[in-house]
């Protein structure tokens, strides 16, 4: 083929399976923003919202987010160490990025149970049902997240990735720093406004 | 390009991934519900012209009704399960679903889509959310029946309509709409990255652009009403209360409205989702049966994506009567007729595309020139219901059943037919017989034309749409031979469609086999030998020539010259 009929491209280097999953976080990202949107509207029109620090574990929750900014670090350190060929760092910054996740989603269930045992539920009031919908959607999305790296712990361990193909890692930390700041929002959102 | 595969049964039939299986899947499961709803539509139409008596043996109403009388829930049932049905399981499947696998990546080269595997998941997600929508007609209390819009508090459990039906409906819409987003993301990046050399964007089909087009707007819409059904959904099973207020509610704070906001910003594009798949599709088969390049067809493309960006704006205007600001009204009138300039433009130059062409009258020549009478009355009288002042009058009324039967129902319909038409011999191998395809199509536009027609008068004369029994209002009495004669064109639209069933099976049995460019046509999917391997192409083509460079003068024997081919000089 000659050279002037070759299709410019504006992504780049990107594999196609990245554009995908960038596509698919800007569909996900637009589903929060339904949620939070809806949200914010629904507070608008209330005629009375509850100071969220007078009902949720702030402390607790704080935590929680920062145990979430930490497994983008280790999921970063995770691709680092595969770029650099250390199939045992990949393995270790994966593992512990789970661990994290996990942890997460414990602390979030822990959450529940005591809100539900307070009497603290989904048809309570309006700010529960938007607290609920939104944190629960992204419960779900940390337990997909979960879910996924621990799938690609497993081909890990079979020594599927080297340096030189490394998409599948980096197409899971693409979703796996989405849901991490994601979280930011429904956390500014939900519990700190 | 094409590598070898060990097929099965399954794998080549069921769970295929190839994305010409799955094109034909969609097409079937369309074309089922379209059967389907359009018996609905016949259905409704019996209760309007001969309110509350026993439906006649070839409706079949003995078989769902007590003596074939029609209750007010059962009429709910079907003027609901009708919308649903025709927009997301018979028309969102025929273009999107079925044209959208069949054509992207045969029109632009590609060996297949760029995920094929999330592709035939889509499909089955599909036939789930279809296996979830029919279970809902076995539950005691029937299926949904809150109008296809489901704004509460119709849908919601307090003060709605009773039964699980809404629930189960709002699961299979959600799911539909999964599936269609898996379609969309396979969409958008085989058009990115699976281009063909040469084929820059504005050498694709007009088909492609379309299709394209409406895949971007699936990415960004169908997220947000999947928000607003999770919503909905939880209202209606934990409780929740985000769309109930006053009376109903037990907390405060919830709101019907903003369902009502969240439906729109969907539900309005979602009207330009389904129709600009056949925008693309009918600005490209007339410049094919014109023998003539496609008018303007870069204008046509900058109108198409001016519509994408206008359309995400303009949701207000199905909401002038829920009490919003005038100003806000007056803003959405704006925007809303601000879409009639582009539309226009490429309406101009569909007519610019026939102007003192070499016109081909075949089927599919007739059922895209049937698009642009259609959607020219469709979008005409948008206008009324575009501008505060008459739609605060024509509102619910069978004005809008009728314009947006015109430019969804009729345009969306023949784009499809038209595409069926014309790309059955690379689908099936096989020939259509043409002249029923011509009858087909003179019984199909004149009853359709006069149905849709002159529901538009029924409701400018005052007939409320979703109305039971229009017999027990005195006002509307001097109408009542209208709706009788509508009923009467509707069972003759309705059963001309079987010379169209009998054409269409028929021919992919006892069909003969059709060459491989019947239309003498340019783009690439016709330089193939049918039936197409998996894997299309054996070798990648190189693009030279845009897709509409009929009667080029620089080709001597012939008026066309594929897109591969280079240009004589």
């Amino acid at each position: 083929m000659s050279e002037a009929l070759a299709i410019k491209d504006p992504f780049g280097k990107a594999t196609t399976g990245k554009l995908g999953m960038w596509l698919f976080i800007i569909m996900d990202g637009l589903s929060f923003g339904g949620l939070l949107i809806g949200g914010a509207a629904l507070r608008a029109t209330a005629p009375s919202w509850p100071n969220p620090g007078d009902l949720l574990n702030i402390p607790l929750t704080g935590f929680n987010t920062f145990l979430l900014i930490c497994t983008s670090f280790t999921m970063v350190m995770a691709l680092n160490s595969l770029e650099k060929g250390s199939q045992s760092g990949l393995k270790k910054y994966l593992a512990l990025t789970l661990a994290g996740g996990l942890v997460f989603l414990g602390i979030q269930v822990y959450e529940y149970y005591h809100f539900i045992l307070d009497g603290f539920i989904p048809s309570t009031s309006i700010y529960a049902a938007v607290f609920y919908s939104t944190t629960c959607f992204h419960g779900l999305h940390v337990l997909s997240g979960v879910i996924y790296i621990a799938c690609i712990l497993y081909a890990a361990n079979q020594g599927r990735y080297t340096a030189h193909d490394t998409d599948q890692v980096e197409i899971l930390g693409i979703f796996w720093h989405f849901v991490d700041l994601i979280w930011i929002f429904v956390f500014t959102v939900i519990y700190l406004i | 390009m094409s590598e070898h595969h060990e097929q099965t049964f399954w794998t080549k039939y069921i769970f295929s991934t190839d994305h010409k299986v799955i094109a034909k899947q969609f097409l079937w499961l369309g074309l089922f519900f379209l059967a389907f709803g359009g018996f609905q539509a016949l259905l409704i139409r019996w209760q309007l012209a001969y309110p509350e008596q026993p439906l006649p043996w070839y409706l079949l109403g003995n078989l769902f009704y007590e003596g074939g009388l029609m209750t007010p829930d059962h009429y709910n049932v079907l003027f609901t399960m009708h919308g649903t049905i025709m927009i997301f399981w018979a028309i969102t499947p025929m273009l999107i679903g079925a044209f959208g696998n069949f054509i992207i990546p045969l029109q632009i080269g590609a060996p297949d889509m760029a995920f094929p595997r999330l592709n035939m998941i889509s499909f089955w997600t599909m036939f789930l959310a279809s296996i979830v929508l029919l279970a809902s007609y076995l539950l005691p209390e029937g299926a949904a029946a809150g109008g296809w819009t489901s704004y509460p508090p119709l849908s919601t459990p307090v003060g709605g309509i009773a039964g699980e039906g809404q629930t189960l409906w709002t699961l299979a819409l959600t799911l539909a709409g999964t599936s269609t987003l898996m379609g969309a993301i396979n969409y958008i990046i085989t058009v990115v990255r699976m281009r063909a050399p040469g084929m820059t964007y504005f050498k694709m089909p007009l088909s492609v652009w379309g299709l394209w087009l409406t895949s971007i707007m699936n990415a960004i819409f169908v997220p947000i009403i999947a928000a607003g059904l999770i919503l909905l959904l939880l209202d209606r099973t934990i409780g929740t209360q985000f769309f109930i207020a006053g009376g109903l509610a037990t907390v405060e704070g919830g709101d019907p409205l903003l369902y009502q906001h969240v439906f729109w910003i969907f539900g309005h594009p979602e009207v330009y989702i389904l129709i600009l798949p056949a925008w693309g599709i009918v600005s490209e088969l007339l410049s094919v049966f014109s023998r003539k390049p496609a008018f303007g067809a870069k204008v046509t493309v900058i109108c198409m994506c001016t519509i994408v960006v206008l359309s995400s704006i303009v949701w207000g205007h199905h909401m002038y009567t829920t009490g919003m600001s005038p100003l806000l009204g007056k803003a959405f009138m704006f925007l809303t007729l601000l879409i009639s300039i582009p539309s226009s433009i490429f309406f101009l130059n569909w007519l610019g595309t026939l102007w003192r062409g070499n016109l081909h009258f075949d089927p599919p020549m007739l059922f895209a020139m049937g698009v642009i009478w259609v959607f020219g009355l469709g979008g005409l009288t948008g206008l009324y219901n575009a501008t505060v002042t008459s739609d605060i009058y024509l509102h619910d009324t069978m004005f809008v059943v009728g314009h947006f039967h015109y430019t969804m129902a009729a345009s969306v319909l023949f784009g499809g037919l038209a595409a069926i038409y014309f790309w059955f011999p690379k689908m099936f191998n096989k020939k259509m017989n043409p002249l029923l395809g011509k009858i087909h199509f003179w019984v199909s536009f004149i009853p359709l034309n006069y149905v849709f027609f002159n529901m538009m008068v029924l409701g400018y004369a005052g007939q409320h749409r979703r109305l039971y029994n229009p017999s027990e209002y005195e006002f509307l009495a001097p109408i009542s031979d209208l709706n009788i004669s509508i009923t009467i064109f509707a069972i003759i639209l309705g059963f001309s469609q079987l010379i169209f069933a009998y054409n269409f099976i028929n021919s992919i049995i006892n069909g003969e086999k059709a060459e491989a460019n019947p239309w003498k046509a340019n783009t690439l999917e016709w330089t193939l030998e049918g039936p197409i391997p998996h894997g299309n192409f054996a070798t990648t083509p190189t693009v030279y020539n845009g897709p509409h460079e009929y009667s080029n003068p620089a080709v001597k024997d012939r008026d066309w010259i594929a897109q591969s081919e280079p240009m004589p000089t």
